[in-house]
């Protein structure tokens, strides 16, 4: 189970969240004016990442907030939350692959034995 | 009573209190504190089972959560029977009764056994193999065979009276394992003031320390400092300790499952206490101390009873008192075996050791055991063992320097105790998606890359000394904790180092013999090495070819060994070879734990309205509607479905008739641009709409399908009422917010639930409004002050409501909106004073039908996600003029502008008695070859008393051109033929609802 | 007046249900009687020093207010919950749109659509816990905490108005039976534990 940080609300278990698919995909002011082609695009086609995704999240059993989060597709890690109508600030581009999932203890496991 | 090998003294069991249970119906006697191995091997029980495939008889292998042999049913009173419990982990207590599995008639005598003589057929793969040909065999000859072979023990007949718990806690250091690297670690954590969790699977915190007899700790006795280190954590408040708790699943973000079993051990009811709790731990930090399991040799027929590990050898000593025999052989390649074989020689047993290590290669442990009396043959290996039900001997032979072997010779005993070397345990590490890497001095995967917050410390990562131990798992603790506190601990040396052995050094015909490598799942050195043979390289195809690994165990003490077999045979390093996934559970769950107390009337919410007492009382069944449970019809006298809801019908259309409504979704739209909110999420315009009048709205998703639809009105100019189905209560609400939050957050809106707020009591009929007359107050009930499709507040028996004058019958009708917590007394109110009028409760069943008679559709069921409103014949309520809404773009789109889509309308039977299959399909020409093209399915087909004939809608192709025309629909025996018709079968011009 | 003898006759879906044995971890629940409650949408500035009967409608977001009798529980940037005597309904709604006037708002009556049920005593925590998967030590969710979460498959707003181990569960009307007795169930699930 995620451990999800809401802009508003902290740290809170998935159970309470509801994923809204890919972030940033602004509804045209005027779709009457968009063709076909265009339109089926952004109805249906999504990225699918392996590395960084943006995503929308609800914070739907909570403060009922939406809301953006960069999750690593691979690790599971998010690397951030920002509120809807902002961009991210760590600025780690969706697509991107990290390095490493969580380099944090890589140090401790690898100490020599005593 | 007699416990011929309980040892005069020594143990942690209690001696003054005894204890009995029964083993295959004869009495075991024990003491508190045995575990069900302990307690048999006492009783010098070795054999407790037969294997899975050959059937061969099995004793007690390890003494603790790896166990693969003796598994065992465990009764503990009806409804409590348990299959597959390890012998090794259930805590001995009186009036258990434990019985051992796979075998028939008994387990002395098992007729199963003649798979043994028949091994050479059950080779690797051998399903794969087998059950190939003829296909015709499959269904009569194999698949029975093969279910009746499957799995071990037998499931319980009775539902589990048992209580199951669930508990969710956070913390900043949880600590798995409670053995010296876990309890300094939990020191070290504890002292910092943090948040401490400390679990260990066993009775009793201390892991190894629990049966060291002989080390020290800091000049004490390892047992002093054990004793000391509790009562420091349990004085502590920030510490929560939890024996009888195994950790097993490592999930995201730190989110550790654990169950801890409550009350299995306690002789006593233990009053309403749970049995076992099932624990989610959000952890800050974990750290891992699960410890090592010990691997089995592998050399011909080392699964006899009475051949155990060396390390569980020395446990049944040092912690049971327990001598699982008189005169013991230790056969080893490294030097952990020599401590197990000093203990036993202090209890004053006889003891052999054999040591595939030339005499050069053994480190002080050698002169030690020699000193204490004991034979040790350096540089032997063991070929083969000798007894049936236990072993009797171990055959064992010089190596010579070019692997050779020499003379044979028989070393007569009771028990062996073997060791190959030692296998941190890795799992809940490598759950976390950590990375392993091979450390070659000690032959085993030890933690490398973590993925989560987590660190391993003392033997789950390899540390095996004692001292190491306690210095790695306080400084784990400490770091976990934020603190940088070191500590150094004085202890004995541990007595570590040993070389790794694949398979033992054998004069015998590889191909005729059977060295064990996986226990549980019957898996030989021969099998893995044939697996390689027939071309699986992959670690991941030659588990799952042999099943080496994939039983309940899931290989712990076998999965270094056969990676080691397939290294070998491939000719490559074994971190080449890689390892098989590890995955959840550690150990085998309860489906009670993970159940917990989601049963019964806990498994579900079921959501009741405020009249459903008063449903219940006059006899209504009811319907599960989402987890709504609605009032379905009111069976009078014995009535049947047919009966009462064609009752219903008729009183509904010539009387009155009362319907419970109050699960319809209600959402308040309040602010300034409540209208232009409105006119962006539904089909419909809503500007002009005056306060205190109603209007039917349809809403679209983006792709311009129907999503929901509802009357809704407006109470003033900023404030609507709105109504979705039942079902879509939720999911419109979350479609509102999620546009108004995320797409037009410019606009002045708020919405609020009031589902629950407001009870709807719909009474329908052309008497209804004599019915509510005289209970209403401040509303001008009379038609032209108050039409069809309007709203009135007032009073209805001095209760506020929100009065509706809408129909989703077709009839005069009055939707009450009372407050849910009043909604009981003016039903009763508005039921006693319709009494008069014959007034009639009706069901779910009812108003489908009378929808269904006016072709009014039900969102999810005329419609299916990929229906338009131009499909159901609605297009005409959008305005030509009206500008964009959410799935309007998509109402152009070329496949839904399209010609030949399926359109709405109704069927007429030629048979008038006959009430088509909802779901049926229709076709043109039953004439036409298999597949037949379909145009379409029935949506809804009911019996109509009101028409005296049945009724159907249905989706078909191009429907609207079809009026009149003939049509096929299957039927359970062939087809039937159809009349297209307008989708309105009572009252077609419609007069009767603005009565 | 009318709207007396109404209220005096609310029939509250917990009412009859009888109260549980006490228990070894020494927890009570207990459904509340009948109570007045608001659903408050509002728009305002931050540092709008708005008060109703005493209590900021600027608090931070997940805590509650209270002056004894009046609750306000902030549950989102936009969102209270609003709790009082059943006989202040119309005062307190009064005052609500008072403190509001001229700021874009909505005040929905949600008395009855809410179901207040108490859980109190020292393992009061560990009960809820056996279906929230808060936090609900004494620093994540001190004394004045509120939010809206989960209790098993339902969903709650959980308030913390005190420093007494008393924690008040609202739930929806039709979830009341469910949420009720998955919180007595709980109270049997935290008995026997070495953790308590």
């Amino acid at each position: 189970m995620l451990l999800i940080a809401c802009p508003h609300c902290g740290k809170r278990p998935e159970t309470e969240f509801r994923c809204g698919g890919q972030a940033h995909i602004a509804r045209p002011t005027d779709p009457s004016t968009i063709d076909d082609g265009a339109w089926s695009e952004h109805l249906f086609v999504r990225a699918n990442p392996k590395g960084v995704h943006a995503e929308r999240w609800c914070h739907a059993h909570g403060c009922g907030r939406w809301f953006n989060a960069l999750r690593d597709t691979i690790s599971d890690r998010f690397i951030e939350t920002y509120p809807m109508g902002e961009q991210a600030k760590s600025g780690v581009k969706p697509g991107t692959v990290l390095a490493t999932h969580s380099a944090t203890h890589a140090a401790t496991q690898s100490e020599t034995r005593a | 009573m007699a416990q011929p090998f309980r040892l005069s003294r020594g143990g942690r069991i209690d001696r003054s209190r005894p204890i009995v249970f029964t083993f295959n119906g004869k009495p075991v006697h024990g003491y508190a504190g045995d575990t069900v191995a302990s307690a048999l091997l006492a009783n010098g029980i070795h054999l407790v089972g037969r294997s899975f495939k050959y059937h061969r008889p099995r004793g007690i292998l390890s003494h603790g959560p790896d166990e693969p042999s003796a598994l065992l049913s465990v009764d503990r009173g009806p409804g409590r029977i348990d299959p597959n419990n390890r012998a090794s982990v259930v805590e001995a207590r009186s009036g258990l009764r434990t019985t051992s599995q796979n075998h028939w008639p008994s387990l002395e005598f098992d007729v199963g056994a003649v798979n043994d003589l028949l091994s050479p057929v059950f080779v690797a793969g051998f399903y794969y193999k087998t059950f190939m040909w003829p296909r015709t065999f499959w269904d009569r000859v194999y698949e029975p065979f093969i279910r009746a072979a499957a799995g071990l023990g037998k499931a319980p007949t009775v539902a589990d009276p048992d209580r199951y718990a669930n508990r969710h806690a956070h913390c900043d250091v949880l600590i798995v394992g409670a053995g010296p690297a876990g309890l300094a670690a939990a020191l070290a954590a504890a002292r910092t003031g943090k948040r401490v969790i400390l679990a260990d699977e066993g009775a009793e915190p201390g892991g190894a320390l629990l049966h060291d007899t002989t080390s020290e700790i800091d000049g004490r006795p390892a047992a002093d400092w054990l004793a000391q280190t509790l009562a420091e954590l349990d004085a502590r408040e920030n510490v929560i300790l939890l024996p009888r708790t195994t950790a097993f699943g490592y999930y995201n973000h730190n989110h550790v499952a654990m169950t801890e079993r409550v009350t299995d051990h306690l002789t006593s009811a233990a009053g309403q206490a749970p049995r076992e709790r099932l624990w989610q731990v959000r952890a800050e930090q974990v750290v891992l101390a699960g410890g090592a399991h010990e691997r089995p040799l592998v050399f011909a027929d080392n699964d006899r009873p009475g051949i155990l590990l060396a390390e569980s050898v020395r446990v049944f000593l040092n912690r049971y008192g327990v001598a699982p025999g008189r005169r013991l052989v230790f056969a080893t390649s490294g030097a952990s075996a020599y401590r197990a074989a000093l203990d036993a020689r202090a209890a004053g047993l006889d003891v052999t050791l054999v040591d595939l290590r030339l005499e050069a290669d053994c480190g002080p442990e050698l002169a030690q055991l020699r000193a204490a009396g004991a034979d040790v043959l350096t540089g032997h290996t063991v070929v083969g063992s000798k007894g049936r039900k236990r072993v009797t001997g171990l055959i064992v032979a010089p190596v010579g320097s070019d692997g050779r072997c020499g003379g044979r010779r028989l070393l007569a005993c009771d028990c062996v105790g073997m060791s190959g070397g030692w296998t941190p345990a890795v799992h809940l590490f490598s759950q976390s998606r950590g990375k392993l890497a091979y450390d070659e001095a000690i032959d085993a995967f030890v933690p490398s890359r973590s993925a989560q917050e987590e660190r391993s410390a003392g033997a789950a990562r390899g540390t095996y000394d004692l001292a190491a131990c306690l210095g790695d798992g306080f400084a784990a603790g400490a770091a976990a904790a934020g603190s940088e506190a070191r500590q150094d601990f004085k202890a004995t040396a541990t007595l570590t180092g040993f070389q790794p052995v694949r398979i033992m050094p054998t004069d015998a015909d590889p191909t005729k013999v059977r060295a064990f490598v996986d226990y549980q799942n019957d898996v030989t050195a021969k099998d893995i090495k044939l697996a390689v043979r027939e071309g699986f390289q992959s670690i991941e195809h030659v588990k799952r070819y042999t099943t080496t690994g994939m039983a309940t165990d899931q290989g712990k003490t076998s999965n270094m060994n056969a990676l080691g077999i397939v290294a070998g045979q491939l000719d490559k390093a074994l971190p080449a070879v890689g390892t098989t996934t590890f995955r959840p559970p550690y150990t085998p769950v309860t489906f009670g734990a993970l159940v917990g107390p989601a049963r019964h009337a806990l498994f579900d919410p079921i959501r009741t309205t405020p009249i459903h007492e008063w449903a219940e009382a006059h006899g209504a069944l009811f319907e599960n509607v989402a987890l709504w449970r609605r009032a379905w019809y009111f069976p009078k006298d014995g009535e049947d479905l047919h009966a009462a809801v064609a009752r219903e019908c008729k009183a509904v259309r010539e009387g009155v008739g009362i319907f419970d409504a109050s699960t319809l979704g209600k959402i308040e739209i309040v602010g300034r641009d409540a209208a232009e909110f409105m006119n962006r999420l539904y089909i419909n315009p809503w500007t002009k709409l005056a306060p205190g009048r109603c209007r039917y709205g349809l809403m679209l998703k983006e792709d311009g399908y129907i999503l929901d639809d509802g009357v809704v009105a407006r109470v003033s100019d900023t404030c609507f009422h709105v109504t979705t189905t039942t079902g879509g209560a939720a999911r419109v609400l979350a479609h509102m917010e999620d546009y108004l939050q995320t797409e037009w957050p410019e606009l002045e809106v708020f919405l609020t639930s009031t589902t629950e707020q407001w009870a709807v009591i719909a009474l329908q009929g052309p008497k209804a409004r004599d019915v509510i007359a005289p209970l209403v107050d401040g509303i001008d009930l009379s038609p032209e002050a108050f039409p069809h499709m309007a709203m009135r507040s007032g009073t209805i028996c001095g209760v506020p409501t929100r009065l509706f004058r809408v129909s989703f019958t077709g009839e005069l009708g009055f939707e009450i909106n009372v407050p849910s917590d009043h909604a009981r007394a003016v039903w009763e109110a508005v039921f006693e004073a319709g009494r008069a009028h014959g007034i009639t409760p009706y069901g779910t069943e009812t108003m489908h039908v009378l929808r269904a008679e006016k072709g009014y559709i039900i969102v999810g069921q005329e419609t299916d996600g990929t229906v338009t409103p131009d499909d159901v014949g609605m297009a005409g309520m959008i305005p030509k003029a009206k500008g964009d809404f959410v799935g309007k773009r998509s109402l152009a789109r070329p496949d839904v502008v399209a010609s030949g889509r399926k359109q709405l309308v109704g069927l007429v039977t030629d048979d008038p008695k006959l009430v088509l299959d909802e779901g049926a399909q229709i076709v043109t020409d039953t004439g036409q070859p298999i597949p037949m093209r379909m145009l379409g399915h029935v949506t809804s087909s009911y019996w109509s008393a009101n028409c005296g004939r049945s009724i159907a809608l249905a989706l078909v192709e191009g429907g609207r051109a079809r009026m009149n025309g003939h049509l096929h629909v299957t039927t359970p025996d062939g087809f039937t033929r159809v009349t297209v018709c307008e989708p309105v079968f009572f009252d077609v011009k419609g007069e009767r609802i603005h009565a | 007046m009318l709207e007396t003898r109404y209220r005096a006759a609310r029939a509250l879906p917990l009412g009859a249900i009888s109260r549980p044995a006490a228990t070894g971890s020494g927890v009570s629940v207990r459904p509340a009687g009948a109570e007045t409650r608001f659903s408050l949408r509002a728009r305002f500035a931050t540092g709008t020093a708005l008060k109703v009967a005493g209590i900021a409608l600027d608090a931070p977001i997940n805590t509650v207010g209270s002056d004894g009798e009046v609750w306000i529980a902030r549950l989102g940037p936009d969102e209270w919950l609003v709790g009082g005597p059943e006989a202040d309904a119309d005062l307190l709604q009064g005052r609500i749109h008072e403190a509001l006037a001229g700021l874009p708002h909505s005040l929905v009556d949600v008395s009855h659509r809410n179901v207040g049920i108490d859980v109190s005593g020292r393992q009061a925590a560990a009960v809820l816990n056996a279906g929230c998967p808060l936090d609900l030590s004494e620093a994540a969710f001190p004394p004045g905490s509120a939010t809206r979460t989960l209790l098993g498959k339902a969903e709650i707003v959980l308030i913390r108005a005190t420093a007494a181990p008393l924690y008040r569960v609202e739930c929806w009307r039709s979830f009341s039976t469910y949420v009720h007795g998955f919180l007595n169930e709980a109270v049997f699930g935290a008995e026997g534990s070495a953790a308590l």
